[in-house]
Order: structure tokens, then C-alpha cells, then sequence
């Protein structure tokens, strides 16, 4: 399979009747295996509502989805729960659980997954987490690490279940230039030595040059370039 | 996922997310813990004073009882003639018969010489009819003039009369009446008496001087070994007048409790008071459940987006909840434990805390806890993932 994202005449629209806004019109959209892209284009041009739909966290009711080779559009709450097993999320905010050292939260990513007894998870996410360079911070609570190190925590709970795709929204907006230079360089480094497709949401200039390839949305609608 | 295996799951994170945060923990805890206090209060002195009532009918020593269908109660009783109680003897099943007499009495403390209502046993002094530790020594001396038996468990307004005792013989007077007490025995204070006083039938009419020894209060019958007691019982309903109740000892005891259950509604009284510790709880563990999961929507949302079901954080939740209702019961129940010690000596009324009343207990708190929870997870519903983006 080399087409991990397939978007066929998607539409979507928030609201109904008089308020009804269309966010997506007609969008056409394919992804390969392996391929880098980045989704850019000005506030309000509807890119994240196109990666929550690829997301599987949004249902679309009109048009094709088919993440993974799994048609998203019309399915159930199910669907989507196994969807996003095999998908990776990074978030412009780390979101990382406060309670739990790195190691724990990179381990909460594979406590959903069958076969990883507690040595085993371990043993990845420390692993993950020394690739992305917090080795010696294993068990760190996230208020005890810097924000670039959250984010690199996060990138590493995204990354350890080996997902075929991730998604990122912003990954580099609460960092600064050199945090966020870093981060995405290791989120680029490890998804071409997994293989993993990225989707990256961004309107940083700074870090388009990671990208196989850049779509730009405009008003709902992908420019062609 | 297996639903045992993501129970382990979210019991563990429910856990880090409540010990993360050590004053909310606490606070979660002393709300849970108080609840629980105030229930096992409650339903303490419920219990206790629902036990109370019966506590002299239970000590009755006799296979059947008569009493005049007229008595609510041993301290309401209408007394009935002596022969009802002798006509039993015609039955060749009954070994003897034991007049009882019941009244209230003025004693005077014999230090303050202030006056209080206690009630006075009488009966024949070669009997026994209350089951007493140690009664049986007082009984030559009960066939004196004047004597009587005093029930140490009485209130402390009576006197020390245990203590006086031991320092040479107590005199006081009883309905005016000069008599001296010549001991002690316990029988415990419940909601008709303050006090209680064991005499012998001689001694009570001298208390009670317009009382008839004709004129009974509770007739005692005790059976022969070879008696069919449902039996005897039926024979006797048709023997004796109407106007007489023929009791087993459980329907005896079973009286005296259905007219103090009718008399005072203890019931709702107390069960009102533990709805209101329950509830005081729910709001408490709600309020910590639900501002956990506020504070905490992103991180759940994240976890949802990540392939979590809703299914598992409510789960984290209920867990919440459960491990909440674990730590605030245990101190709740010792320092429960600690009251009834402390109430029971301050009332004289047993508190006791049976292993039924620690799982009845158990089970509110879990319930008031899941509850908690099961409203809280409407707010873990709201955490949506397609706006964390």
C-alpha cells in the first residue's frame, strides 16, 4: 500500500442553516508512504480542521477519507478509536500528563497496545526517549523540564508505538528557534528511520525546509501551485 | 483491550492523578472521611438506642409471657388479676409460674438527696426472673424488709451507688419510703428508665402501697422440657381471658420493640441525619473529581486522540472514586470506632459495631463515591480531541 492518505471531494462545514460556514470545499488530496508534507496556509484557511478529519478526531459527512486504507467517512466511534492506535499526534501544546514521569507518558501510548508486558514498554520508551536526547531524564515529571524537552517527551510518545503516520499541529510555535530547529529535526530524523508518513500543520517559515512537499490552503481550498 | 486489563490501566493512572496533587488528595480524603463519620454515627446511635429498648425485655427468663392487651410497653403496662397467671398451671406442660410487678419510683440520691424517676422490678425473691450476673447472691438478703437491688448502669444523677457500697451501707428513700440498697447489678439504662431497682415482691407493694399483689404487670410461665411451646401457647389463648396477650419470648421482645419503633420515629430521625452526611460527601467528592477533570481536560482529550476510548477514562474516574471511598472509610471507621467507645461511656448504652454494620457502611460510602464519580463523568464526556488542535 504507498497511499497512506487518500481525500476525495471532501466537504465540511461548521453550523447549520443561516450560520452554516464551509471550512473544506472540495478538497482532493493524496499522501505517500513515507513522504514529509507540510499543510500550511493562513488562520482560518481550515488546515487543522483537515488534519482533525485525517485525524479521525472529527467526523466529515460528505466526500472520502481513507486514512491507512480505512474509509473514516460514515463509520462509527470504533473505527475511529482503532484509527488513531496507528497514528501518532504531536500538539502544538505537549499536553503531556502531569502526574507521570516522561517515561510513564511515553509508556501510555503503548499500554493500549496488546503484546508489551511492563519490561517491554519500558524498554522502548526508554529507548524513544534517549533517541530524542532526554536519556538521562527518564524520570523527570514534565514540570520539572524545560519546554523544549516536553515537546521532545511528547514527539517521543508519539513516535514509540511505531505509528505509519503522524500528525503534528504547530509543533514548533511554544518553542524557540532553536528548540523548535531541534525538535523537528529529531521528528524528522526518527520517522524516515521508521518510515512513517508526516502530516505537519505549521505556519513557521523556519521549518519548511524539512518538507518533501508543501500544500497551502486558502479558504477551504488547496492552491495549486 | 481487555476490560481487566485497562481496569489495571486506569486504576493506575486514577491513583498518580490523585496522589500527584498531596492537598487535594487531603482534602478529598477528610470529605470521604467525614461522611463516614458522621453515618457510623448515626446509625450508632440508632442502633443503640433501637437496642436499648428491648434491653430488660431480653433479659426475661421464661418460655412464655402474659400481659394485658391493654400494656404498650414494660414501663406502660396495665396490670391484670394473678389468676389468669395461676390458671395456667392447669396445663400439664407448665412447670411453675412467676408474677412480675413493674413500677415507676422516686429514689432520692443518697448525697444530693435530689429525687429521680427510676423503675422498680418486683418479684418473688426465690426466683429469678431477670437474667442477671450475680443476682443470685442478693437473694436471702431481698427477703428482708426494705431491700433492694440498684442497677449500677443507672444515670450518674442517682449517685454513686456502687462506690457508697463499698464505703458502708447505703440508705435512701424510695417513694418516701426508708429502704437500704444491699448491691449492685447491671442492667442498663435504655429510653423508659433512667434507673432501675430489682426488689422482691413484699418489698414492692411497701413501695408501692395501693398496688394489690392480686394485680399483676407480666406473668412468667416456664415449660417443662416435654412442652411443644406452639403448642402450650395455643391451648393457653383459649384457656385464659382475652384481655391477655400469651407472648414466646421473641414475641415478647418483639413488643417492646414495635412500640418504641411506633413511639419514637428514630428511623427517620437518624436516617435523615445520614442522608445529610452522605450527601455532604457526594458534594465533596464531586467537587474534587469534577475540578480534577476540568484541570486535567487537555491531558484526557490528548489520551483520547491518542486511541483511548471514552469507555477507558471513564473508567479512570470510576476508579477515582473507588480508591477515594477506600482511604477516606479506613480512617473513618477507626475514628468511628474511637466515638462509640467514647459515646458508649458517656451514655451507658452499648454501641456496638458489628461486621454487617462496617459493610453497610462500606457500601454507602462506595456508592456516594461511585455517584460522585458518575456525575463528574459527564464533564469527562465534554474532552473532546478534535479541539485540541
Amino acid at each position: 500500500m504507498d497511499t497512506v492518505i487518500k481525500v476525495q471531494d471532501l466537504n465540511f462545514s461548521f453550523g447549520s442553516g443561516e450560520l452554516k460556514n464551509q471550512v473544506l470545499k472540495d478538497v482532493n488530496l493524496q499522501i505517500k508512504k513515507g513522504e514529509i508534507v507540510i499543510l500550511t496556509g493562513p488562520s482560518g484557511s481550515g488546515k487543522t480542521t483537515l488534519l482533525t478529519i485525517i485525524g479521525a478526531l472529527r467526523a466529515a459527512d460528505a466526500g472520502s477519507v481513507q486514512v491507512l486504507g480505512q474509509e473514516l467517512v460514515g463509520v462509527g466511534e470504533e473505527i475511529y478509536n482503532q484509527t488513531r492506535l496507528n497514528i501518532g499526534y504531536i500538539f502544538q501544546n505537549h499536553n503531556l500528563l502531569e502526574s507521570l514521569s516522561a517515561l510513564e507518558n511515553v509508556c501510555m501510548s503503548l499500554e493500549l497496545r496488546e503484546g508489551y508486558n511492563e519490561e517491554k514498554r519500558k524498554c522502548l520508551g526508554t529507548e524513544i526517549l534517549s533517541a530524542v536526547g532526554l536519556g538521562d531524564r527518564l524520570h523527570y515529571k514534565p514540570a520539572k523540564l524545560s519546554g523544549g524537552q516536553k515537546q521532545r517527551v511528547s514527539i517521543a510518545r508519539a513516535l514509540v508505538a511505531n505509528p505509519k503516520l503522524i500528525l503534528a499541529d504547530e509543533p514548533t510555535a511554544s518553542l524557540d528557534k532553536v528548540n523548535g530547529q531541534d525538535a523537528v529535526n529529531i521528528l524528522q530524523r526518527l520517522a524516515r528511520e521508521q518510515g512513517a508518513t508526516i502530516l505537519l500543520v505549521t505556519h513557521d517559515y523556519r521549518i519548511l525546509n524539512m518538507a518533501d512537499r508543501i500544500i497551502e490552503l486558502e479558504d477551504g481550498r488547496i492552491r495549486k501551485s | 483491550m481487555m476490560l481487566s486489563r485497562q481496569f489495571y490501566f486506569a486504576t493506575h493512572l486514577a491513583w498518580r492523578q490523585l496522589t500527584h496533587g498531596r492537598a487535594k488528595l487531603a482534602a478529598a480524603t477528610l470529605g470521604v472521611m467525614f461522611a463516614c463519620v458522621l453515618v457510623f454515627m448515626q446509625l450508632g446511635f440508632m442502633d443503640s438506642l433501637n437496642e436499648s429498648s428491648t434491653i430488660i425485655a431480653k433479659r426475661f427468663q421464661g418460655e412464655l409471657f402474659l400481659v394485658h392487651k391493654q400494656s404498650q410497653a414494660l414501663s406502660a403496662t396495665v396490670p391484670f388479676p394473678r389468676t389468669e397467671l395461676q390458671r395456667v398451671l392447669a396445663s400439664p406442660y407448665v412447670d411453675s409460674v412467676v408474677p412480675v410487678y413493674i413500677g415507676e419510683a422516686q429514689f432520692k440520691n443518697p448525697e444530693t438527696k435530689v429525687n429521680r424517676t427510676l423503675m422498680v422490678w418486683g418479684s418473688e425473691p426465690t426466683e429469678t426472673v431477670l437474667n442477671l450476673t450475680n443476682i443470685e447472691q442478693f437473694r436471702a438478703a431481698l427477703t428482708r424488709w426494705d431491700t433492694a437491688v440498684f442497677d449500677e448502669s443507672s444515670r450518674p444523677e442517682f449517685g454513686d451507688i456502687a462506690v457508697l457500697l463499698k464505703q458502708g451501707p447505703v440508705v435512701t428513700e424510695i417513694n418516701d419510703r426508708k429502704m437500704e440498697v444491699i448491691g449492685t447489678v447491671r442492667i442498663g439504662t435504655s429510653f423508659a428508665a433512667d434507673g432501675n431497682l430489682i426488689t422482691s415482691d413484699q418489698n414492692f407493694f411497701r413501695i408501692f402501697p395501693s398496688r394489690q399483689p392480686s394485680q399483676i404487670d407480666v406473668g412468667v410461665i416456664r415449660v417443662k422440657a416435654n412442652a411443644n411451646i406452639g403448642q402450650l401457647q395455643q391451648d393457653l389463648r383459649l384457656l385464659l381471658s382475652d384481655n391477655v396477650h400469651v407472648f414466646t419470648d421473641k414475641e415478647f421482645i418483639d413488643y417492646e420493640y414495635q412500640y418504641w419503633q411506633s413511639s419514637a420515629p428514630l428511623g427517620f430521625i437518624f436516617g435523615f441525619g445520614t442522608i445529610m452526611g452522605l450527601v455532604v460527601g457526594l458534594v465533596i467528592v464531586y467537587q474534587i473529581l469534577f475540578t480534577d477533570i476540568t484541570n486535567h481536560l487537555k491531558e484526557f482529550a490528548t489520551l483520547k486522540a491518542m486511541g483511548y476510548s471514552n469507555r477507558y477514562l471513564l473508567l479512570v474516574v470510576f476508579s477515582s472514586s473507588l480508591i477515594l471511598a477506600i482511604i477516606g472509610f479506613i480512617p473513618g471507621f477507626l475514628i468511628s470506632l474511637g466515638l462509640y467507645n467514647l459515646a458508649e461511656s458517656f451514655t451507658f448504652i452499648p454501641m456496638p459495631m458489628p461486621l454487617t454494620k462496617v459493610i453497610n457502611v462500606f457500601l454507602m460510602i462506595l456508592t456516594m463515591c461511585v455517584f460522585a464519580g458518575a456525575i463528574a463523568m459527564q464533564k469527562m464526556r465534554s474532552a473532546n480531541p478534535a479541539d485540541m488542535f
